[in-house]
């Protein structure tokens, strides 16, 4: 009864973020300076009344809070709204895009994962050692490279001189490679640097002691014991570090030139289209918001203090 | 009988960035096939690692046996290669640590961590192991042990966590058992209860048992020879019989003259023994003892002595053959030192410092917005009690009776649920922040972390003069020449205002606790645990100044702690509480002799007696504490009691007088 | 065994001398100087560019359009024939500026509200974090974009951007570290005594809370850099004649088969600052926090 009463205040917790966020976004786009209008159409051309019979045509002449509420009523109705610069309805087209964006994030964070739990633990195994040296240079570079840099770094390698790989596109599984390394890199960075500081800790731990005094190989004590303990905190930087690369692709998306929602949203930003960018982060919001409830629910997998405490 | 654990001439280095530290040497003792040794040694003595050198475990903290041989059963483990060692590890010798929340993997339940350790060793199948393994939590006196497998170590207390440990230690059948301080974590009564388990087992099993300790009451009621050690040497090795009727090395014999027992003789002051434990990075030359000792010549000072044979025994000290014979030596028990002036002030009424009526402290539990109900944790629970002028109140109680939370609430640091607090007939509730801020100026604080309750970026000078800063406009000069006071009346170097806490040993940074908390002449201190993390010579030394400086400032404590001989030798009154809730009241003396409730008797029948011919009766309190969430009905201690009743169980007993000054909460007094 | 662990592992009073650092050169800390050597070489180039810079950024070598590195032009020209050296050289202006001031108003705004929500607690707490919570669902680069976008391109609309990004990541660590520091034993010690609110703020938790600030300032700056190059790679920066160092990376992207070296070296610049930033804040972290050692 209380986990579920737990998770039920958690997703309403959830919600209001969400709601919070539009709103947010919402008065940053509507309060702040600059017209969606004139870059529409071209004022050197338009008459006054052109542009006032747009803005009246788009509700862009409606009080704030009208302008909201409608908004919002629509989006309760599914309706995002149409873009501003084509009339394209919002939904579908955020539909469309979003799983070229998803695979993309996905396939990032499952090699930010691999490399980074891999060389993080053996980092901190074998500490002080070759491996641990690479290791901490791969996280520091990891962290400290633009994602838009090393992917250009990418494409002058594989593409440019190897011509291994397709420098741009989105059409086959060939494309999705050096994107997914570039955007993947910072997230294997961030892993590994967090895995080895909590696995040096866990080392350290009193019970490290005790399975040792047991008789237990390095081997059982490290991969079996120290590594699971270790993992507790380093999933919340992987939940962390999932939204992270959703985000990340607004660049890389553009320097590989990919479709997806990344790149809508670079453009409608540009444009200042105003539902495309609130369909946008109200969707990201969300993916944002089921992450994190995913990761607390892999902690109650993985970590049975919390879920037997209450 | 064979030897079944050999050490010769040991010596382990460990690496640190300053380069190699040695931390034990010429370490030789046996143990021989069903003996119980025990190595007694204050904090850097070196036991500690000496136990975990034998299990090799060294190899992991940066350690390495530089010197000297380990045989068990004639294996030389110091030869052996890690992969060689496992199979020894866990199977023929076992350990098990102090802090047993701590020693389980918190992800893994009880059952797998036993049983993991059964299959390491062994061909078994997991079905056998998993039936082992209930055989072995049952046979520890863990109850359920078929539901106790399936739990995590966060879902069980430390008592029972601390058996399961010796469950796992247990499932191979090892011929050694090391045990480092097993019990220093566990309150009293569970500490008695797991000594009396490792007895059983001891006999059952087959095997010898290493176990260190700081405690002599311990040593004495358990071992068959004990291993003093000091500044990581041996400095005497001898059967537990002779050790204590004659010590023959200086430091043991200040060591057992520092202990407090129960018949210890409360007028007299404690013994100490001078300075402080040196740190392994600046040992003294020769002896290392010499600096503290006071029998030391220019021999100690320059020779250090070896581990000599003397009247069938082992000592590390020059002169200990010609020492024994001297007759102030020989009864350490009754050797005088200076008595402390201790006014007999019972006769006139005395004036009331502090009145307690009915306080009662509960902290919410849980969230309440869906449960609509609302549980919490009484932490106290309606106790009334009084401390008077001039007095030491004691208070003591096992770990969750509430009483730390009593003393913050006493000086208002947490605010009371319920009830009043009159300091000098002053509701102390009633005031208002700056008349409480003002008030705090006669009620200080001592901490049992010296280091964590002062700023550690403050110089010494700075953290004494806070008070003085805060509540009195002084110029900087006289701040400076106040310092100074303070600094040589707790017996620090008046100098020293311009070092860290950091550059202090523990027993210094008290010093420098109490010359803060006496800065601004209080009538009254709260002493929480103020001396529990200090090592036996220490706390002496501590306890001792606080009782001068009660006679100098006519101050008022009250002196919570859990190490029941110091708070009977520096109180005058004691206080029981258990959940909660005051159960008994009485004069030091009289609390000791003539217990009227089950707890305290149970809990004074917990000490070990630091006397090997005086075999204790054993009064056990069995079971643990419940939890403060959800205490028992009627007397909340019945399901513990071996006297309980029916009635216990439904009625709550009154706290009433059962003899002049002496009031106890039971139904039955004994 | 308490006495030993307590003066190795509980932070000793931390040593502010920051020249004893300098002379106690061994070889895990080459990594220090090397970095330390690498940000004050670039805090140099931003601050005295033309003693620097071998060229004009704006000068265009014509008879030297898009020619690779070479002795005349270490790190090449682009397609106007401008230096790229040069070039990078001043654009680590408006890079600097961008990281720096934004960690000011991002760290000083985030961590003044999270000590105050820390300190204070209750409700202020609760809708302060409330608030984080909300900013925390959009990832910092969107919100930064969206902010740039809205406020147009200019320098200090990149910088607000990107401080406004930072600050629920600065307010939830200033947050955790105030309520620590207000529950560790001195500080209570201290109000045992009667030490009022203000002095104890002053006297005990202040001091306290610097190093931790200066650590977690150290790290955002890093990531402010990135965020903010961010921004410039995508044309939301400022369109001006010296670029920074994103957008002359953006400049370069349309050349990358006849002129690598045009967005390699200022992303190298980029990198290799940030990645000196982060091993000096990774040091700091190091020295300060006590479990990490």
């Amino acid at each position: 009864m209380t986990l579920i009463s737990k998770a039920l205040v958690r997703i309403a917790n959830s919600f209001v973020s969400v709601l919070g966020s539009l709103i947010l976004v919402f008065c940053i786009i509507y309060l702040l300076p600059g017209d969606p209008v004139l870059s529409m159409i071209d004022p050197s051309v338009a008459t006054p009344e052109m542009i006032e019979n747009l803005r009246r045509e788009l509700g862009l002449d409606q009080p704030f809070y009208v302008q909201f509420v409608e908004y919002f009523t629509a989006i309760l109705h599914g309706d995002f709204g149409q873009s501003l610069i084509n009339s394209d309805p919002v939904l579908p087209k955020i539909l469309m895009h979003f799983s070229a964006t998803l695979i993309l994030t996905l396939t990032s964070t499952i090699f930010s994962i691999v490399i980074g739990v891999t060389l993080g633990v053996l980092s901190a195994i074998y500490r002080n050692k070759w491996i641990d040296i690479l290791a901490r240079l791969v996280g520091l570079f990891g962290i400290s490279m633009p994602t838009f840099w090393s992917g250009i770094l990418l494409i002058l390698i594989f593409s440019v001189n190897l011509n291994w790989l397709p420098a741009m596109g989105s059409d086959d599984w060939k494309t999705l490679i050096l994107p997914s390394l570039a955007l993947g890199f910072v997230g294997a960075g961030l892993i590994i640097r967090m895995v080895r500081t909590s696995m040096l800790e866990v080392v350290n731990e009193q019970f490290i002691v005790t399975l040792r005094a047991k008789g237990l190989s390095e081997r059982v004590v490290m991969y079996r014991h120290a590594l699971r303990n270790a993992l507790i905190p380093a999933i919340t930087i992987i939940g962390m570090n999932i939204g992270e690369m959703m985000a990340g692709t607004v660049v890389i998306e553009t320097v590989f030139s990919r479709q997806g929602i990344g790149r809508i949203i670079a453009d409608a930003i540009m444009a200042k289209d105003l539902p495309v960018i609130q369909g946008v982060i109200f969707f990201s919001a969300i993916v944002y918001v089921i992450i994190n409830l995913l990761v607390d629910l892999s902690y109650s997998v993985i970590d049975p203090r919390v879920r037997r405490s209450h | 009988m064979s030897q079944l654990l050999d050490i010769q001439q040991l010596k382990v280095d460990f690496t640190t960035k300053d380069g190699y530290l040695t931390a034990i040497r010429d370490v030789s003792f046996q143990i021989k096939a069903g003996e119980t040794v025990c190595i007694v040694g204050e904090s850097g003595s070196g036991k500690t690692v000496a136990s975990k050198s034998i299990m090799r475990l060294i190899d992991y903290e940066n350690g390495k046996i530089a010197d000297g041989d380990i045989r068990l059963n004639d294996v030389d483990l110091t030869q052996l290669s890690q992969r060689e060692l496992r199979a020894i590890r866990g199977k023929k010798m076992a350990m098990i640590f102090q802090e047993p929340m701590a020693a389980f993997d918190p992800v893994f339940t009880i059952g797998n961590q036993i049983i993991e350790t059964i299959l390491a060793h062994k061909q078994s199948s997991t079905e056998k192991a998993r039936k082992r393994a209930i055989y072995l939590l049952q046979r520890v006196g863990i109850s359920d042990a078929e539901l106790r497998l399936k739990q995590y170590p966060n879902e069980l207390s430390g008592g029972m966590l601390q058996r399961a440990m010796i469950a796992m230690a247990l499932a191979l059948g090892p011929d050694l058992l090391i045990a480092d301080e097993p019990t220093t974590a566990l309150d009293v009564t569970i500490q008695s209860q797991i000594l009396q388990l490792l007895q059983e087992l001891k006999t059952e099993f087959g095997m010898s048992i290493l176990l260190i300790t700081h405690d002599m009451g311990i040593a004495a009621e358990v071992a068959d020879r004990i291993i003093v050690m000091y500044a990581g040497g041996i400095v005497e090795q001898a059967t537990t019989l002779q050790l204590f009727e004659s010590p023959h090395h200086p430091y043991t014999h200040g060591l057992l003259q520092s202990v407090t027992t129960i018949d210890s003789d409360r007028s007299k002051k404690l013994f100490s023994i001078e300075g402080s434990i040196p740190g392994l990075s600046d040992l003294p030359s020769g002896c290392r003892f010499h600096p503290r000792c006071p029998y030391a010549t220019e021999r100690c000072l320059n020779e250090a002595p070896p581990l000599l044979d003397v009247n069938n025994r082992k000592s590390a000290c020059w002169y200990s053959e010609e020492l024994v014979k001297n007759d102030s030596w020989k009864k350490p028990t009754l050797q005088t030192t200076s008595d402390l002036q201790r006014p007999r002030k019972k006769e006139q009424p005395r004036e009331k410092l502090f009145t307690i009526q009915e306080l009662s402290k509960f902290y919410p539990l849980g969230n309440r917005t869906f449960s609509g109900t609302s549980s919490f944790v009484r932490a106290v629970d309606n106790v009334s009690f009084t401390i008077e002028k001039g007095e030491t109140f004691g208070l003591v109680g096992e770990s969750g009776s509430g009483k730390s939370t009593l003393g913050r609430v006493l000086l208002q640091l947490e605010k009371a649920s319920g009830g009043k607090v009159l300091f000098q007939d002053q509701d102390l509730s009633k005031l208002s922040n700056k008349e409480l801020r003002e008030t705090r100026k006669h009620m200080q604080m001592i901490y049992q972390d010296p280091y964590g309750s002062v700023n550690p970026r403050w110089k010494v000078g700075d953290i004494i003069g806070e008070p003085l800063q805060v509540h009195q406009s002084l110029t900087k000069k006289e701040k400076r020449i106040r310092v100074q006071e303070l600094l040589e009346a707790v017996g620090l170097n008046k100098n020293s205002s311009e070092r860290y806490p950091h550059e202090f040993s523990g027993g210094q940074r008290q010093r420098v606790a109490i010359a803060r908390a006496i800065a601004l002449n209080p009538q009254f201190i709260l002493a929480d645990e103020a001396v529990s993390a200090l090592d036996v010579s220490v706390q002496a030394q501590i306890v001792n100044l606080m009782q001068e400086l009660q006679n100098d400032l006519d101050l008022t404590y009250l002196f919570i702690a859990h190490g029941l001989n110091i708070v009977r030798h520096i109180s005058d009154r004691i206080g029981v509480m258990y959940l909660g809730q005051l159960v008994e009241i009485a004069p030091s003396e009289e609390l000791f002799k003539h217990p009227a409730h089950h707890y305290t008797r149970g809990l004074i029948g917990s000490i070990p007696i630091a006397d090997p011919r005086h075999q204790r009766e054993i009064i056990s309190i069995h079971g643990e504490i419940p939890s403060p969430a959800n205490p028992p009905s009627g007397c909340r201690f019945h399901t513990r009691c071996p006297a309980a009743t029916a009635r216990c169980r439904e009625e709550q007993p009154l706290f009433r007088e059962i003899d002049s000054g002496h009031w106890a909460a039971c139904h039955h007094p004994a | 065994m308490k006495e030993a662990i307590n003066s190795k592992t509980i932070w000793s009073a931390p040593k502010w001398n920051l020249i004893k650092l300098k002379i106690n050169l061994s070889a895990s800390n080459l990594f220090v100087y090397v970095a330390g050597m690498i940000v004050l070489f670039i805090v140099a180039c931003a601050l005295f560019p033309q003693w620097i810079a071998p060229y004009s950024p704006t000068h265009m070598h014509t008879e030297f359009i898009l020619s690779p590195p070479s002795a005349l032009h270490l790190l090449g020209t682009d397609y106007f024939g401008r230096d790229v050296l040069s070039l990078v050289v001043y654009g680590s202006r408006d890079s600097l500026i961008i990281g720096v001031v934004s960690v000011l108003i991002g760290g000083g705004i985030g961590g003044g509200l999270g000590a105050l929500a820390g300190y204070v607690g209750g409700v202020v707490d609760m809708i302060f974090m409330r608030f984080t919570d909300i900013l925390m669902t959009i990832p910092g680069i969107l919100l930064a974009l969206a902010i740039a976008a809205a406020l147009g391109p200019s320098l200090m609309n990149v910088v607000l951007a990107v401080a406004v990004s930072s600050i629920p990541g600065y307010t939830r660590v200033m947050r955790g570290q105030m309520m620590s520091i207000k529950k560790r034993q001195f500080v209570v010690a201290s109000r045992s005594i009667g030490t009022p609110n203000w002095r104890i703020l002053i006297w005990h938790i202040l001091p306290n809370s610097w190093s931790p600030l200066l650590v977690m300032a150290t790290i955002g700056l890093g990531t402010s850099i990135l965020v903010g190059s961010g921004l410039s790679f995508l044309g939301l920066g400022v369109i001006k004649e010296i670029p920074d160092w994103g957008a002359l990376l953006a400049q370069g992207r349309g050349y990358l088969t006849t002129g690598w070296w045009i967005s390699t070296f200022p992303g190298l610049a980029i990198t290799l600052f940030v990645l000196s930033v982060n091993i000096i804040g990774d040091k700091l972290r190091d020295m300060y926090d006590p479990k990490t050692k």
